[in-house]
């Protein structure tokens, strides 16, 4: 889903600079999702499948309002809804939340990915798979700390939500934003939509029962573009999961990071070192002079 | 293919049969492709490799399966070799003299059989190096249909293919360097099956000693 209008700050499997990397200076785009204001209809799971002109796919009922466990490499964005009884009164809370790429700020999918150019982020802090340029390893899926991107089974390429790059490059909300009937989706620059979130989460504190009320934003992953006013910030998880300190994984850092630059070493160190032992050490006999003297009998 | 029906050049005597060289071929073609398709996605430096090697993505579909080729020969060799690749006395003994052997005074070694102690310790690393690589790979194989819950078996697979692949890489610079390199007919004799006797009586004492005694017909 290459986008012209947007500069890229960042590309995956890349070796050498990014080209245009700090030619613009844009503003992060941040989604304010509130979920005490969410009222689970979905419209914003439709409006998606339509602006990204999703094929339909099979949904399944066990029985409540989750129509599938899961995002789907064809369905980027779902409400997870969850019933949780709170400790402190008793009382019951139905919690909803809208589930897609959080568009992290340090993207464990890029980190990950070792085709050049199969994941960008954008100046403007989106990040984006390009699928031409994918080679469907599947290190993206292990990268993420949300368990977002998907793979198509049949061609072997990953989706996940665009936080839908080609309407904002043409100044426009994501198409979720615009279908959002309580007005729980919010869209703008980072720096606004943390002030509006902020101001959100002090209203419920002071004026509800929602002692623990907070902005979800989380610091592991440097940030993300998609953030949430929680009821209860505490406990991200009672929300459909939502990791309370998501990082990308140690072990895929340790591979991006420490072993690969051991594996470096050790293999040009190795090619450097018999190269040397070679010259100075020869080979053990030379087959004609040495071990057969005076020629093959 | 035994030692009659093949034709050994004055002087030479037969070190590969057929079947031995045709798995140690299948194994080194399968694996400089999973080398060179595997460091394409080791390193963005490298991943120009995949795109000459038929696109990056046929290289992603392919590896797998040269994969699975490869394990085959290397498994095939198990079953050929490994009762040769026992541990004895010697190899320690070896093992003790082996800075003569890496500053090429051969004449300070103890004997070695059919193969050296060296060759026994690289045998058994590329074995299980390529069992791990096999167990972590078929892990990787299909990202698609891991579910969540046991995504960590896969980011720690991807841990264990990249450490054995490293591990065997190790072992293959040397194995290329004392076969191509280092050790004079080394090489010939995994293409032609023979070596010269002044070759085995050199490298391979205790085998030269061995084969001489089994044949009826003393070689000159
Ligand atoms: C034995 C069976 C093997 C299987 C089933 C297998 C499978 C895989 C799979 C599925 C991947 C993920 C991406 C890709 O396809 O490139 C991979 C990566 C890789 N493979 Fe293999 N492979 C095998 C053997 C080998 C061998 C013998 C080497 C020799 C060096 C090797 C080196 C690599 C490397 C370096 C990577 C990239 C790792 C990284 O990016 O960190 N593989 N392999
Ligand atoms: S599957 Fe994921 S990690 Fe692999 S090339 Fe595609 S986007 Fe990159
Ligand atoms: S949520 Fe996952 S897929 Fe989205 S940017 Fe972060 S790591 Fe990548």
């Amino acid at each position: 889903m290459s986008q012209a209008t947007l500069r890229v700050q960042k590309i995956s499997g890349h070796a050498g600079t990014v080209p245009g990397e700090g030619t613009q200076r844009e503003y992060t785009v941040c989604k304010l999702i509130d979920t005490t204001t969410c009222i689970g209809c979905k419209a914003c799971e439709v409006a998606c499948m339509e602006w990204n002109d999703l094929p339909f796919g099979e949904t399944v009922f066990d029985n409540t309002y989750q129509t599938m466990p899961e995002t789907r490499w064809n369905y980027w964005n779902l409400i997870l809804f969850n019933e949780h009884v709170r400790e402190d009164d008793g009382s019951l809370m139905w919690l909803m939340r809208k589930n897609q790429c959080m568009h992290c700020a340090e993207p464990g999918c890029l980190a990950a990915c070792p085709a050049d150019g199969a994941i960008v982020q954008y100046t403007n802090g989106i990040v984006d798979f390009q699928q031409a340029n994918c080679i469907g390893c599947g290190y993206c899926i292990t990268g993420c700390p949300f368990d977002i991107p998907k793979m198509n089974p049949k061609t072997h390429r990953v989706f996940k939500c665009t936080l839908c790059a080609d309407r904002v490059s043409e100044g426009l909300e994501p198409a979720c934003i615009k279908s959002c009937p309580t007005g729980c989706l919010h869209f703008g620059s980072k720096e606004d939509m943390k002030f509006l979130a902020e101001g959100r989460a002090k209203q419920l504190r002071e004026h509800s029962n929602h002692p623990n009320a907070g902005v979800y934003d989380p610091p592991g992953v440097g940030g993300t573009g998609v953030i949430y006013v929680l009821h209860d910030a505490t406990k991200p998880e009672i929300y459909g999961g939502l990791p309370k300190d998501p990082h990308v994984p140690w072990t895929v850092k340790l591979w991006k990071g420490p072993l690969k630059w051991l594996g470096n070493v050790a293999m040009v160190g190795g090619l450097i070192g018999l190269f040397v032992h070679y010259l100075r050490y020869g080979p053990k006999a030379r087959e004609e002079e040495d071990i057969n003297p005076g020629g093959k009998p | 293919m035994s030692t009659s029906e093949q034709i050994i050049p004055h002087g030479h005597v037969l070190r590969y049969t057929l079947k031995e060289r045709l798995t140690h071929w299948v194994a080194a073609v399968a694996y400089i492709y999973l080398l060179m398709t595997g460091l394409a996605f080791w390193s963005p430096w490298l991943f120009w490799v995949a795109v000459i090697l038929g696109g990056a993505p046929v290289s992603r579909m392919l590896h797998p399966w040269a994969g699975l080729i490869f394990f085959a020969a290397v498994w095939n060799m198990y079953v050929m070799w490994a009762p040769q690749m026992k541990h004895t006395d010697v190899d320690k003994a070896w093992w003790k003299a082996v800075r003569y052997y890496s500053t090429n005074q051969d004449d300070k070694m103890p004997p070695a059989g059919r193969y050296n102690a060296g060759q026994k310790f690289l045998f058994w690393g590329f074995f299980w190096g390529s069992l791990l690589l096999l167990l972590s790979g078929v892990v990787m194989w299909s990202p698609q249909y891991f579910a969540w819950h046991s995504l960590i078996a896969m980011r720690i697979a991807v841990l264990v293919h990249a450490s054995a692949a490293l591990f065997t890489i190790g072992l293959f610079l040397i194995h290329i360097y004392m076969g191509v390199f280092a050790e004079r007919g080394a090489l010939s004799s995994v293409i032609h099956g023979d070596v010269s006797i002044a070759f085995a009586k050199r490298y391979h004492p205790g085998w030269y000693k061995e084969i001489v005694g089994q044949s009826s017909t003393p070689r000159k």
